[in-house]
């Protein structure tokens, strides 16, 4: 995430009171927000209805039947074992996306020879449908014999995704890197890898952790790159496309809710690792 | 160039090397193989090199028909969330001056992208439906008799989901550039005399076009690569591309619907590298 400036003392445009801009741009952003969550807040409450729940308003009765449902309903698919299976995947395109996209962001940031060319063959990846490349992937497996799986070809049908999005969120976290720490350390007598290690990781570990959130988010809500890719085991949100198809009952909203509930949980969790990281840094500057 | 420095490049560079080659180069080129290839009707694919897919293809109907509804949902919604993305990231980065306050409100815009896409689009069925909360809350208060159809599986359906869904696409980008504008320049515009208008027009826009660019990239390239979208949301009055193309693959038809991918991945490439001619995207990014 974006550090402040260091300008933020200087007023800018009128100092007395707010200008009129203010207030139209602020009604706009609460116009944005309200329509960003209203929706979803809508399913939510009407996830929590009783048996005689439908899919639109007025709310009937109070209850977890829907989610009950959800989990023991045979007709629902199997959402238990899409969501264990779509956690694993996520957390390997995970690591593997913070892992290339960060030696990636290291190669870009120096000219080499047929940079250019892997540059937009990223872009080419990052922009392709989904779907296409997931049914090339289908079929080169197929050619080759290689059973299509949820840990094999969708995992790389993931990765041509995040981790050229992981490599542009690198780019932005790197213009924020001053290589003057890394030629100190190396004055100082530091070996590549030691600045690597010592000084490049540490200061970017907060854009790592960005990393790591996006990859993990791809991942964990790709639908168009798994759907040819993942083999007779269903991730989570090809049970979801399903259910879609298939479930009209309120059982649908509870997913969502479900859905929502975890995804919270795990961004909290980066958030608290970012926030750690961030301590730990001052801490260690401060007392140095 | 040194040696040693194209060594270290191309050493950095291998993870994402190796998952191109055969997650991007070899699937494109199988793709394309298969785009020139027979079919038997019966989901085998016979080898003998064939024009027909194309030429089916470009001779049909529908076809036409998909790409200009595309082009009318990618310009709508690109509009959309421009104009929403830019004025949010404005407001975010110019007029929140409480530096912490402003990274808050950003997350606050973000967090729904961590849930399911899937999920956001249907959240609109019970506000916008026939009985959805808009037409029953309109009913009540008696602005309308009969309940609005266009509102549900339509075409502003379409454009609203998109735009929910890929928003935060535009805002990240132009959040990040627009930050990085040193607020002193704004000073000596003002200290010079430049009225609002003028600063926006020669400062802000000027450096924020890297974002509006990678923005553009996001949201076009998705838009044009949708699955689900269109297909639930105009309640199947209408369909994408990839939709259409998904068809000819549940019934295994699968060189007319390479022939169909091929065009549209020369579709989506022309249109990004337009883009791309605008703004030097990696030196903008990286400088």
């Amino acid at each position: 995430m974006s550090n402040s400036t260091p300008h933020r003392r200087i007023r800018t445009l009128d100092e007395p009171g707010k200008p009129w801009t203010f207030w139209v741009l602020l009604a706009v952003f609460v116009a944005y927000v309200l329509a960003l969550y209203g929706p979803m807040f809508c399913i939510y409450i009407l996830s929590f209805q009783d048996l005689r729940g439908g899919l639109v308003f007025p709310m009937k009765g109070l209850s977890v039947h829907w989610f009950v449902d959800l989990f023991t309903q045979v007709r629902t698919g199997d959402v238990k074992g899409g969501f264990q299976r779509s956690i694993v995947l996520a957390a390997m395109v995970t690591v593997l996306t913070v892992v290339g996209s960060f030696m990636a962001g290291m190669a870009f940031r120096q000219r080499f020879k047929g940079d250019t060319v892997v540059f937009y063959l990223m872009i080419g990846s990052l922009v392709a449908p989904g779907l296409v490349l997931g049914i090339g992937i289908g079929m080169l497996f197929q050619y080759f014999g290689i059973e299509a799986a949820w840990y094999s070809s969708a995992l790389g049908a993931h990765l041509s995704w995040t981790l050229p999005f992981g490599v542009l969120v690198m780019f932005a976290v790197m213009a924020r890197f001053d290589r003057a720490w890394e030629e100190a350390a190396r004055d100082l007598g530091a070996s590549s890898w030691q600045v690597i290690r010592m000084v490049v990781i540490p200061i970017l570990a907060p854009g790592l952790v960005a990393v790591a959130l996006f990859g993990f988010t791809l991942s964990y809500d790709e639908f168009s790159r798994s759907l040819q890719t993942s083999g007779s085991l269903n991730t989570l949100p090809l049970e979801i496309w399903s259910m879609t198809l298939n479930v009209t009952s309120p059982s649908l909203y509870a997913l969502g809710t479900v859905t929502t509930i975890a995804s919270f949980l795990i961004i909290g969790l980066c958030l608290g690792l970012i926030a750690y990281l961030q301590r730990r840094r001052a801490r260690r500057v401060a007392g140095a | 160039m040194t040696d040693r420095n194209r060594k270290t490049g191309w050493f950095f560079a291998a993870p994402l090397v190796v998952v191109l080659i055969p997650f991007f180069i070899a699937t494109i080129a199988v793709v394309l193989i298969a785009s020139f290839l027979e079919h038997d009707g019966f989901g085998g694919m016979i080898a003998s090199f064939t024009l027909e897919n194309y030429a089916d293809l470009l001779r049909s109907d529908l076809t036409w028909k998909l790409y200009l509804s595309m082009v009318k949902f990618s310009v709508l919604t690109w509009i959309g969330t421009l104009v929403i993305g830019f004025w949010v990231a404005y407001f975010l980065v110019f007029h929140v001056r409480n530096p912490l306050l402003s990274i808050g409100l950003f997350l606050l815009g973000t967090v729904p992208f961590w849930t399911s896409n899937i999920i956001r689009m249907i959240s609109w069925i019970p506000l916008l439906g026939k009985e959805g909360l808009i037409n029953s809350t309109l009913r009540a208060t008696g602005v309308i008799d009969e309940p609005l159809e266009f509102l549900l599986f339509s075409d502003f359906a379409v454009v609203v989901a998109y735009v929910h869904q890929l928003t935060i696409f535009m805002i990240v980008p132009i959040f990040n550039s627009m930050a990085r504008i040193d607020k002193r320049t704004i000073e000596a515009a003002l200290d010079a005399g430049a009225t609002r208008s003028e600063i926006m027009r020669w400062i802000v826009v000027p450096l924020s076009k890297s974002g509006i660019a990678l923005g553009s990239i996001f949201v076009l390239s998705m838009v044009m690569g949708d699955f689900f979208v269109v297909k639930v949301m105009s309640g199947g009055g209408s369909a994408s591309i990839v939709s259409a193309l998904f068809e000819d693959i549940a019934v295994l038809q699968y060189p007319p619907a390479a022939a169909n991918a091929v065009v549209l991945l020369i579709v989506v490439v022309v249109v990004i590298s337009l883009i791309l001619r605008t703004v030097d995207v990696r030196k903008e990014i990286t400088r």
